[in-house]
């Protein structure tokens, strides 16, 4: 039989409630994989086994009762540690919060309980959630389970890492510029980035507060669907959040695509993507044809300012959301002969380089005298980027494109040119300037590293997104596991 | 370009204290990344209104009714320092 730690949610819940498994065993399995592996792979900051023993048994005395334990009981989750859980240290990567221990929980993490929910663990991250490599974590980096020499993409780099490693069943990860999308797929999974304002922030430690989402990191299309049905809907601790009926994501996913209009941005297929991604995304496109999909090449031409307007517009929103890192309420202080001076030496000794970086970038693209320049500018070219998505989607049903235009990079390849990583996410960006929903899923490898193909869709658009990734899934074919998935590393 | 100068300037806005080599680094990175940013100035914008947010925004109101928050205790218990019940600091002035 195939280990429990490689299969997916939704047979695991079948197994569970079948009485083929027990809860307790799923654990144990996950636990094993977790002291083979994870010396090699750190994806995790801190691990919850107590709490996910704890949460086990409950699942057995529940099914054992014939009581429902919940829809998330008994199948380990990996939570990015970004999001603040109740009682468990919460640490965003950082120094700065080495030690914080949430008083409340975030309210996904909320719903998550009352749907039975197994913590496995805090899950590593680029500090703050600003990085493409969890590099930048001050905990160490995490190692992509298909190489150990490569990165698991970022910031949700554990979260990914974790579930293509079989340290974790599902994970959550938060993504602000593609921090779900790219290390789904540089690790060979699917991560979804939900429409902004569909799933709460609401103790998700804000990096930048108009492009973040909270979304799920899985093995297939269904646990992604299953995993954002328990996190979804309105919450009026969140102001941003919408009030909207939540789909029903697993129905969503029967159907074909016959008639679906896709559209190709040529701006997405430019130059500087590798020869192995271009080939498994056109390879992609011809099986959309096949399936009976009208796909079509099409072009929003501000796509190619998208980029630049958003590491304008990130950074300035992170500096002004970091000012709260300052020493008093909680985290790190470092003391000073006065005020300013605490703070000045609390904030040196708690970021790291990038973090400070967005900061100061921030902070000059806000500062008297560039605000009109950088910032305001910024703000229009989002607006632009905005019609280009209206328009297009009046066409098309779907939009698609790589999710990252190479695979996985080496550690260390990119630390010290910071603009060379920004591009790493070129094409997840645009989906956050527009907050419309999109999901990566695996469509081939490159030299035996994963190459993702992303699926954009209209805001709220999450049911047919899925319906559409679930077929092209299916038509893919893709079943290679990592190599330290497969003990061979 | 950004210069020295300016990264101290800002370093001081954002209250965080640079060694001498940050400040060298961060002038070129900084520089670097500005450079590509000023792509977005060559985008003829008088008549775009600028976006900040996706969702319509309005004012969102709940029912003034009381409810139950963090206590005191729950408040100060990350808290570096603190006395009697507040959060303690270094002198302001």
């Amino acid at each position: 039989m195939e280990d429990l730690y490689a299969k997916k949610a939704w047979e695991l819940i079948a197994m569970l409630r079948g009485r083929e498994v027990s809860a307790r065993e799923v654990l144990q399995s996950v636990l094993r994989r977790i002291e083979e592996v994870e010396g090699d792979v750190h994806s995790y900051i801190t691990l919850t086994e107590g709490e996910a023993e704890q949460a086990a048994s409950r699942a057995d005395e529940a099914l054992a009762g014939g009581r429902d334990p919940g829809t998330a009981a008994g199948v380990p989750l990996a939570v990015k540690d970004v999001l603040c859980t109740r009682g468990v240290p919460t640490t965003c990567g950082s120094r700065m919060l080495e030690g914080f221990v949430p008083v409340y929980d975030a309210t996904v993490i909320g719903r998550l309980r009352e749907a039975g929910m197994t913590m496995m663990g805090k899950a590593n991250m680029d500090e703050f959630a600003m990085g493409s490599s969890t590099e930048n974590s001050a905990f160490g980096p995490t190692r992509n389970p298909w190489d150990l020499d490569r990165v698991p993409g970022g910031s949700s780099g554990g979260s990914a890492a974790s579930v293509a490693a079989g340290e974790a069943i599902w994970a959550l990860g938060s993504d602000t510029g593609g921090s779900i999308r790219q290390p789904a797929s540089f690790c060979g999974l699917v991560g979804l980035k939900p429409t902004y304002g569909l799933v709460s922030r609401y103790g998700l430690v804000a990096f930048a507060s108009s492009l973040d989402q909270v979304g799920p990191i899985a093995r297939d299309v269904r646990d992604c669907a299953l995993l954002l049905s328990l996190i979804a809907g309105y919450d009026p601790r969140d102001s941003t959040s919408l009030q909207v009926k939540v789909a029903d994501y697993l129905e969503a996913l029967e159907g074909d695509i016959r008639g679906l209009r896709v559209g190709v941005p040529g701006e997405l297929m430019q130059e500087g993507l590798t020869p192995g991604v271009r080939a498994n995304v056109e390879n992609a496109l011809r099986l959309f044809a096949e399936l009976g999909a009208e796909v079509e090449e099409t072009t929003l031409p501000h796509l190619d300012y998208a980029l630049s307007a958003y590491y304008i517009l990130a950074p300035a929103e992170a500096s002004s959301n970091l000012a709260r890192y300052d020493g008093v309420r909680y985290g790190l202080r470092v003391e000073g002969e006065d005020m300013l001076e605490m703070y000045g030496r609390t904030r040196a000794a708690g970021f790291g380089a990038e973090v400070k970086r967005r900061i100061m970038l921030g902070t000059y693209a806000l500062s008297a005298g560039y605000y009109e320049a950088y910032y305001g500018q910024a703000q229009k070219v989002r607006t632009l980027i905005l019609g280009d998505f209206r328009r297009a989607f009046e066409r098309f049903d779907v939009l698609v494109s790589p999710t990252s235009p190479t695979p996985a990079f080496a550690l260390g390849e990119k630390v010290e040119d910071p603009l060379a990583m920004y591009l790493s996410d070129v094409c997840t960006i645009p989906v956050n300037l527009a907050g419309i929903p999109a999901v990566s899923i695996p469509c081939g490898l490159e030299d035996g590293l994963p190459v993702g193909l992303q699926i954009m869709g209209k805001a709220l658009g999450e049911a047919e997104l899925l319906r559409v990734a679930r077929v092209m899934e299916e038509a893919l074919g893709f079943r290679e596991r990592p190599r330290v998935a497969r003990g061979e590393a | 370009m950004i210069t020295e100068r300016d990264v101290e300037y800002v370093a001081w806005l954002a209250r965080l204290e640079l060694s001498a080599e940050e400040k060298e680094r961060f002038t070129r990175q900084l520089g670097q990344v500005l450079e590509h940013a000023e792509k977005i100035k060559s985008l003829s914008t008088e008549e775009v209104e600028p976006t900040s947010h996706v969702i319509p925004l309005r004012n969102v109101m709940r029912e003034d009714v009381v409810e139950a928050g963090l206590s005191q205790e729950e408040a100060l218990r990350n808290a570096p320092r603190r006395e009697g019940g507040y959060f303690a600091v270094p002198r302001i002035l």
